[in-house]
């Protein structure tokens, strides 16, 4: 062996070093790729986040609608992963898509908005679920009711455990308001972005 | 139950190897659309590839029939074509802002050597899955690159080129 001979690993480096990938030219490559995926119409969804008064929060689409809203406390990753298991893996950070959801949202969370016009994505809810989830929107910005009155609304009157159920895996919160479902004894009741964002909304929507 | 990963993690995890494989390969004008093709192509492909595949030695093979598409596209452009010394190799780099002595020696390597070592080295396959893509066996493969870091040591002497042994 020559007296000279290196770890085969420097070349390697010296190779990475003579042919540099940067993160602004490896953006603009992305968003190039974004832009030819939906237009070839393989961009099966596109996501982005949003920082909100309740956090950091993910937004999903498909080329359908908003399918996702996700609070950082369900970890935004494992819901990138159960939409690559359910929808499909073809998922890129294109935030161009949720344009709209996004400026819908700001103007919500800064008081401005009281109902959303976007185009859903529900294929994540099905059957009774699903049912609970079209209902939600009568109840009024500003206003709440109680697990039962929704259980009324669905067309179950005993249904009531069923609409907990229902609102705790709501795929598109905030936009789909189960937020505003609360206990017949007055009390919040559980909410799946915590109880902390359950209030301010709430609070949000009260002083608004 | 866990299947794939969504494929902007494959592009974050692969998305700069596979960039300077195509920047050694075809030279930085060409590199951003052989990238841009590589992962379009990957994407569409994605929900069918098998889940133990190995997704960089997948996204070079793309990444190395795109090169040739290009390398072929730029050679039809270019007049007058007879100038080109082979087809499977790139035209004279030295005007398009390589960085530094070292990616402009490779980048006038033979078309063969040139893709051995940069699927080796920049890549970091193993020379079974070069050879795959490149044909022939992998003692041939690994000679390429061989060859090819001998002549890099030549013709760049500076550089910290050593062959593997």
């Amino acid at each position: 062996m020559n007296t000279d001979e290196r770890n085969p690993d420097e070349l390697a480096h010296d190779l990475a070093l003579a042919f540099p990938a940067g993160p602004g030219e490896l953006s603009r490559l992305h968003e190039r790729l974004t832009a030819a995926a939906h237009r070839d119409g393989v961009l099966d969804v596109a996501y982005r986040t949003i920082d909100s008064p309740v956090g950091s929060l993910l937004l999903a689409a498909t080329e359908q609608g908003l399918i996702r809203v996700a609070y950082a406390r369900e970890n935004h990753e494992a819901v990138l992963q159960s939409l690559a298991d359910q929808i499909s893996p073809r998922i890129l950070h294109a935030p161009r898509r949720l344009e709209a959801a996004a400026r819908e949202l700001s103007e919500y969370f800064a008081g401005r908005r009281r109902h959303f016009d976007l185009p859903l994505d529900l294929r994540l809810s099905a059957g009774f679920r699903r049912t609970v989830l079209s209902h939600l929107p009568e109840i009024g910005y500003g206003h709440t009711a109680s697990y039962a009155a929704v259980a009324q609304l669905a067309g179950h009157p005993k249904a009531v455990r069923a609409v907990g159920t229902a609102c705790a895996t709501n795929p598109l919160p905030v936009v789909v308001p189960c937020h505003r479902v609360v206990r017949s004894d007055g009390r919040m009741g559980g909410y799946l972005g915590g109880p902390d964002a359950k209030h301010t909304l709430l609070s949000l929507e009260a002083a608004a | 139950m866990t299947g794939k990963s969504p494929f902007e993690t494959v592009v974050s995890a692969h998305g700069a190897t596979v960039l300077r494989v195509c920047r050694a390969v075809l030279g930085p004008a060409d590199a951003d659309d052989a990238w841009s093709e590589t992962f379009l192509s990957a994407m569409k492909a994605y929900p069918g590839l098998s889940a133990d595949a190995n997704v960089e030695a997948w996204l070079v093979t793309i990444a190395h029939r795109k090169a040739i598409d290009v390398t072929r596209a730029a050679a039809r452009r270019a007049i007058p074509a007879a100038e080109i010394p082979d087809a499977g190799d790139t035209a004279d780099r030295g005007d398009l802002g390589l960085d530094g002595d070292l990616a402009e020696a490779l980048t006038r390597l033979p078309a063969r050597q040139k893709r051995a070592v940069a699927y080796h080295y920049l890549a970091g396959l193993p020379y079974t899955d070069v050879a795959a893509i490149l044909g022939g066996t992998a003692d041939a493969a690994r000679r390429a690159a061989a060859d090819g870091i001998a002549r890099l040591r030549r013709s760049f002497p500076g550089a910290r080129v050593r062959s593997e042994r």
